[in-house]
């Protein structure tokens, strides 16, 4: 218990194997991370080989047997032009990931560097990022990002840029307060006194040390970011018909719900709902693994 | 002790669960506190001293447990009692006291209403609340008791902070008091004041009393009694007196080897063998001979001249308009803004090969003289001349990456906070070598590393672990090894010990005086503790209130004080009985 200052010999793992110890120990602690992380690892499969396992063409229209309920043929039914609900949710799981893992990785380069900044530099940087955040903030966010899209233009591109834009000041506060305290820290000091300039400290030792909570950030926001997409496909902005795409699947189900073809909208609805829970707690199962204090 | 011992302790065992396992933090302690006694419990950092007294009180966190042993208080079994016993019996018969006076206090109360929240809280006071509360906080002797019940914890000082936890603890008139480091974190002359404040309330009560800390001079001083706990167990229970004239086990005779104290040398401070096998530092290298060169210009020009150097900094929240707030443009004319001088026109210098003590109380400015001369901040006015050239004038932002840089280094307070938790030992060592060195090379730069460690007795296969695998001794040799690692000519420590035990500080403070030899650098040495000034320094600068009072060599400023101010600082240091 007592430290001695030659340094006893202690059996510490260390790099990888460390880290594979600790997954592996929040994971077993936590059954509900565990969870998280199998769907996580099922969404990821079905973005990647999706369009290879699928029973049917997603575009293949087929009206013998349009608006057919869930059966064995056709495991979550077929839409108003017979399509196969169940191939088009599974081959719109790429489409829907890429959007929100696009956006998640531009407004982490936007907001996360210029919060970083703003935290680390104080002064202007600090006020000129603060009163972009709070500008952004004062709009209803959906609506702002409706606005974007129709004003840019109906892409898929623009659905990232306005996903990225409505979480700016998200990730830019979280950065901001992170840097902000280290911003004094002894080892910033010390980074001085060994001759690193303003921005190699800046990226080469605050960045890293703040990464496990922008980790977190990201994980926690990818849901929101997947509901933002599929929430403007559902109102006609962004992605277009025939393309599978949860939201506009749904859009276009609803249609049908009061006849009482449920199935064409609650499945990608389903689909949806089970992204965005996934995130959720993948995000604080990532806590628990990236938390310095549980890591001993 | 012929009357039944208040406190009764019995083969006290403590269990923590953890990840690896059950850790058995406090192994069959027996201790005893008669009525009216003070007792000091000893040790250094994961002692098990703070577990015992927290089994004591039943706050233990949730992952620890009794596993043996009996708790008895005044005949009751506090063991077994229940939660809402326990809760009447704290702050009522036995009361806490805690090492940081800010974080005890609820940051959004008023100190009087929170002295009344425990008075009330154990029925010892309906409608004449308020004024008890004024009369406990003139008891412990807050001047102007009723403004300073409608202060904020935050517009008191950390030793009248201390006095309020002490008011809050005493209120209940309680039997028990048990004091964690109470002092730790407090200037010596506020340490002394606390210390006879609690000594005096608790003797006119006739209340016990028991001290944790890691101070034997502390302990012996003010208590009847010293415990000291190594590891979890209680190795030796004697008198105070005792303790210090023929201290019977052989870790405490450790301790107080370590304990820096008047008449002894530095070499004296380490353990017993280490002082006849040859110490690992002394060994001849090139950097001896490099050593003896800088060395040798002694004589010549001071490596450093601090000259009326000066520090203001704006006094907040005075002249601010809230639209000015709103703008962020809050600076009128910088000659009408009302400033705190921090530094106030200073001067001093540094010889080489000189190690040069720079002390005083919180807020004295040492530290901010020291970062000035280090050039992390700019100062107001002044010059700072480093060999001749006139650094001052060189902005702090641009200093970073000029070649001067190498040539001053620092070692810092904290050694955990000032390592990147995200940087092996390795790869810091490094880092002011592949910024500042003209050492190129993955490999060059690995065998220069491991060189460093070498020479501050840092194991090589600690190299590729992160700060929070290392111990606080390991973490301050490296560092050491980094301030170093340019071949600085004047190294700035800012007490560099002050988050060490004792028998490590021995330790470092040995290894900076080996370091300084061999390589021929200068010390400025800032640090609040006369007993470590005297062991490193040639001479002493006692600062207050951003003044210098008094400068000279180190025997005569410690045994012959001038000044009225270091005369004070040197009696508050805790004096045991010899």
């Amino acid at each position: 218990m007592t430290d001695i200052a030659a340094g006893k010999p202690q059996a510490h793992a260390t790099g990888l194997a460390a880290t594979i110890s600790h997954v592996r120990y929040v994971l077993g602690d936590n059954r509900v991370t565990a969870f998280a992380f199998g769907l996580f690892v099922l969404i990821v499969l079905a973005a990647l080989f999706g369009p290879l396992i699928v029973p049917y063409d997603a575009l293949a229209s087929n009206t013998s047997v349009a608006l057919k309920p869930p059966s064995l043929s056709h495991w979550f039914g077929t839409d108003q032009l017979g399509r196969d609900v169940f191939s088009r949710v599974i081959v719109a799981t790429r489409l829907d990931l890429l959007i929100a893992i696009a956006s998640v990785a531009l407004v982490f380069l936007m907001g996360g560097l210029a919060g970083v900044a703003a935290g680390f530099f104080g002064g202007w940087t600090d006020r000129i990022v603060g009163r972009i955040a709070d500008t952004i903030m004062a709009f209803p966010l959906f609506v702002l990002a409706m606005g974007i899209v129709a004003a840019l233009g109906n892409t898929v591109q623009n659905i990232v840029l306005a996903t990225a834009i409505v979480n700016f000041p998200l990730y830019a506060r979280v950065a901001r307060a992170e840097a902000n305290v280290r911003r004094e820290a002894g080892f910033v000091q010390a980074a001085r006194l060994s001759g690193n300039g303003e921005w190699r400290i800046l990226l080469g030792h605050i960045l890293p040390n703040i990464m496990p909570i922008m980790i977190v950030q990201m994980s926690l926001t990818m849901g929101y970011a997947i509901l933002n997409a599929a929430g403007l496909s559902f109102i006609g902005l962004g992605v277009r018909p025939p393309t599978p795409e949860w939201g506009i699947m749904v859009a276009e189900g609803a249609a049908f719900m009061v006849s009482g073809e449920w199935w064409i909208a609650f499945f990608p609805g389903l689909a949806l709902m089970v992204a965005v829970f996934c995130f959720n707690l993948l995000g604080d199962g990532l806590r628990d693994i990236v938390d310095p204090q549980r890591r001993t | 002790m012929t009357a039944p011992a208040l406190l009764e302790v019995r083969d006290l065992t403590v269990e923590f669960s953890t990840r690896r396992g059950v850790v058995q933090a406090v192994r069959h302690v027996d201790i005893a506190v008669a009525r009216g006694e003070t007792l000091a419990i000893v040790g250094e950092s994961g002692s098990g001293k703070s577990v015992t007294s927290f089994a004591v009180m039943r706050i233990l966190d949730r992952a620890g447990r009794i596993a043996e042993g009996s708790v008895r208080f005044s005949g009751i079994d506090l063991g077994g009692a229940d939660e809402a016993k326990m809760r009447d019996l704290r702050g009522r018969e036995i009361a806490m006291i805690f090492q940081n006076p800010r974080a005890a206090l609820n940051p959004i109360r008023k100190v009087g209403q929170q002295i009344e929240d425990v008075l009330r809280q154990h029925a010892q006071a309906a409608s004449d609340a308020a004024a008890k509360a004024i009369a406990i906080l003139e008891q412990v002797k807050i001047a102007r008791p009723k403004e300073r019940y409608h202060a904020y914890p935050f517009e008191l000082s950390g030793g009248m902070c201390q006095r309020v936890v002490i008011a809050l603890a005493l209120a209940c008139r309680p039997q028990l008091l048990i004091a964690d480091e109470p002092t730790t974190g407090l200037d010596v002359t506020t340490q002394k004041a606390v210390m006879d404040l609690v000594v005096e309330l608790t003797r006119e009560r006739g209340m016990s009393s028991i001290l944790i800390t890691h101070d034997l001079g502390l302990a012996a001083t003010y208590c009847d009694r010293v415990v000291v706990m190594q590891n979890g167990r209680v190795v030796e229970t004697a008198q105070s007196k005792q303790i210090f004239t023929s201290p019977a086990h052989a870790y405490t005779r450790k301790l107080m080897r370590a304990t820096p104290r008047s008449g002894v040398t530095l070499r004296e401070l380490l353990p017993e063998e280490r002082l006849n096998g040859e110490t690992p530092h002394s060994v001849k290298s090139p950097a001896k001979l490099n050593g003896a060169c800088k060395a040798a210009g002694a004589n010549r020009a001071p490596l450093l001249v601090v000259e009326k150097l000066l520090k203001e900094y704006p006094r907040k929240g005075l002249t601010r308009s809230w639209f000015g707030n709103l703008l962020g443009r809050n600076q009128p004319p910088a000659e009408q803004l009302p400033t705190v001088r921090a530094v106030d026109g200073i001067s001093f210098s540094v010889h080489r090969g000189e190690s040069v003590g720079l002390v005083g109380e919180s807020g004295c400015g040492k530290s901010t003289t020291s970062t000035m001369v280090m050039r992390l901040i700019d100062q107001s006015d002044g010059s700072i001349n480093f060999d001749g050239q006139d650094i001052g004038a060189i902005p702090a932002k641009k200093f970073a990456r000029l070649p001067l840089r190498k040539r001053i280094q620092m070692v810092f307070q904290d050694p955990t906070d000032s390592l990147n938790p995200r940087f092996t030992a390795a790869r810091a060592i490094a880092d002011p070598i592949l910024r500042l060195g003209d050492i190129r090379g993955r490999q060059a730069v690995r065998s220069r590393c491991e060189a460093l460690a070498r020479q501050v007795g840092l194991p090589l296969e600690l190299l590729d672990r992160f700060p929070h695998q290392l111990s606080g001794g390991q973490k301050a040799r490296v560092g050491i090894a980094r301030a170093i690692a340019l071949d600085p000519d004047l190294v700035i420590l800012d007490e560099p010990t002050a988050a060490l035990d004792v028998s490590v500080q021995a330790v470092v403070l040995n290894l900076l005086q080996d370091l300084k030899e061999q390589l021929g650098m200068s010390y400025l040495f800032v640090s609040h503790d006369l007993n470590v000034v005297r062991l490193l320094c040639d001479r002493v600068i006692v600062m207050q209130a951003g003044r210098i009072v008094e400068e000279g060599p180190t025997e005569r400023v410690l045994f012959a004080p001038e000044a009225q101010y270091t005369r004070d600082l040197l009696a508050a240091i805790p004096h045991p009985p010899v």
